[in-house]
């Protein structure tokens, strides 16, 4: 007779969208359900550049586990990964090697700029730091923070969930997202 | 018996007499200058030599000092000696208009990136070096950033505050003027540098 389980009893699942249930089926629309799989499943690229990356790490590990929240398999590559979290300053150097690794990405893609440098180039205003990603690519959630706690971190990543379920699929087809990509120059 | 500045010092004025000026000690470590056309026969001497044997070369960098014309430019050398432990500093002056300086990568390998690092900087040309091109920038850069003249900060941003940045804002740093002096924002603005050598 095997034991019941004692602790962690109280688990949270994600709730179903609203629609139809019947006998074996369930009807609501797509949006919804490929939203709460989309959201629910996310596979970061982390391009972890300096401190933030250690908080990244932290965040990964066990204490504050990023895999509870779909995270599971980190992708280093870009085709194959849908959020591109990028953490640490970068360089002026750096900066088309970031664009390289974001135009590689496949839609549907989200970037989230973890930490001050990321963000805006920190307390690094100089000649050689990039200040803000946001110059060379568009970015979704922006983390600030030198660096930001792991729960800050979490926070963000709730934030790129929330973006990620309640996204049109018809939206990376659009006018306004041409215009944006076109913004920074990307086809 | 050990190595000591003396003995380095009588075997270098012996070879170079008085080209080789300026000996000090600043915090223990023996300095001295030379003339930028003996550079390398300069280190190759510290470097053939049996008894002097300086075949370590530690950093190898430039100073700016806007202050003192024609020499501004100041290119270090840090030599060590493995087997005594010893270590000496070798500097050579040139000018800003015109930074020639012969380049040690024929007898030191180490110097290839430090001097690349250099040039990036400061600009300092490097005559005979393989491959001088800039290493650490960005290879559109057409300026010399550690020179005195250029700001350090990202000349692009149009949000950064005066207050919280220590410039001027309601507490009025940098601006408090004493006696037709200049401010120490006007101050800083000229650069002199201070006067070395």
């Amino acid at each position: 007779m095997s034991r019941p389980v004692q602790y962690n009893a109280k688990l949270k699942t994600v709730e179903p969208p609203e629609g139809m249930m019947g006998d074996g089926f369930m009807a609501t629309s797509l949006e919804k359900v490929v939203g709460l799989a989309r959201q629910n499943s996310i596979w970061p690229l982390p391009f972890a550049t300096s401190c933030c990356g250690i908080e990244f790490m932290a965040t990964a590990a066990s204490h504050y586990d990023i895999a509870r929240f779909g995270a599971e398999r980190m992708s280093f590559s870009p085709r194959q990964c849908d959020l591109l979290m990028v953490m640490g300053t970068i360089s002026k150097k750096m900066g088309p090697v970031l664009r390289q690794v974001y135009l590689q990405m496949a839609e549907p893609r989200w970037v989230l700029s973890v930490g001050a440098c990321a963000c805006s180039g920190g307390i690094f205003d100089t000649y050689s730091v990039l200040q803000g990603i946001d110059q060379i690519i568009p970015v979704d959630v922006y983390v600030p923070g030198c660096p930001p706690r792991p729960e800050a971190i979490i926070d963000g990543f709730m934030k790129i969930q929330e973006l990620v379920g309640e996204e049109s699929l018809r939206r990376r087809n659009g006018e306004k997202y041409k215009e944006l990509m076109g913004a920074y120059g990307i086809q | 018996m050990s190595l000591t500045y003396e003995t380095i010092q009588k075997k270098l004025t012996e070879k170079f007499g008085d080209a080789l000026t300026n000996w000090q000690q600043p915090y223990g470590m023996l300095t001295f200058t030379g003339p930028k056309d003996l550079n390398l026969k300069v280190l190759q001497f510290l470097y053939d030599d049996p008894e002097l044997k300086f075949q370590f070369l530690t950093d190898l960098q430039a100073v700016h000092y806007p202050g003192q014309k024609n020499e501004e430019l100041a290119v270090v050398y840090h030599l060590h000696n493995l087997v005594d432990n010893v270590r000496i500093r070798f500097k050579v002056f040139t000018d800003i208009n015109k930074p020639d300086v012969y380049s040690a990568t024929a007898l030191y390998r180490s110097a290839n990136f430090m001097e690349r690092e250099t040039y990036d900087f400061f600009g300092v040309n490097f005559i005979g070096h393989p491959n001088l091109i800039r290493i650490l920038n960005v290879d559109e850069m057409d300026y010399f950033p550690m020179r005195k003249e250029f700001p350090l900060e990202d000349q692009t941003r149009v949000d950064k505050d005066d207050e919280m940045f220590g410039r001027g804002g309601t507490m009025g740093f940098g601006t408090e003027k004493e006696e037709d002096g200049p401010t120490l924002t006007e101050d800083h603005k000229h650069n002199e540098g201070s006067k070395i050598l």
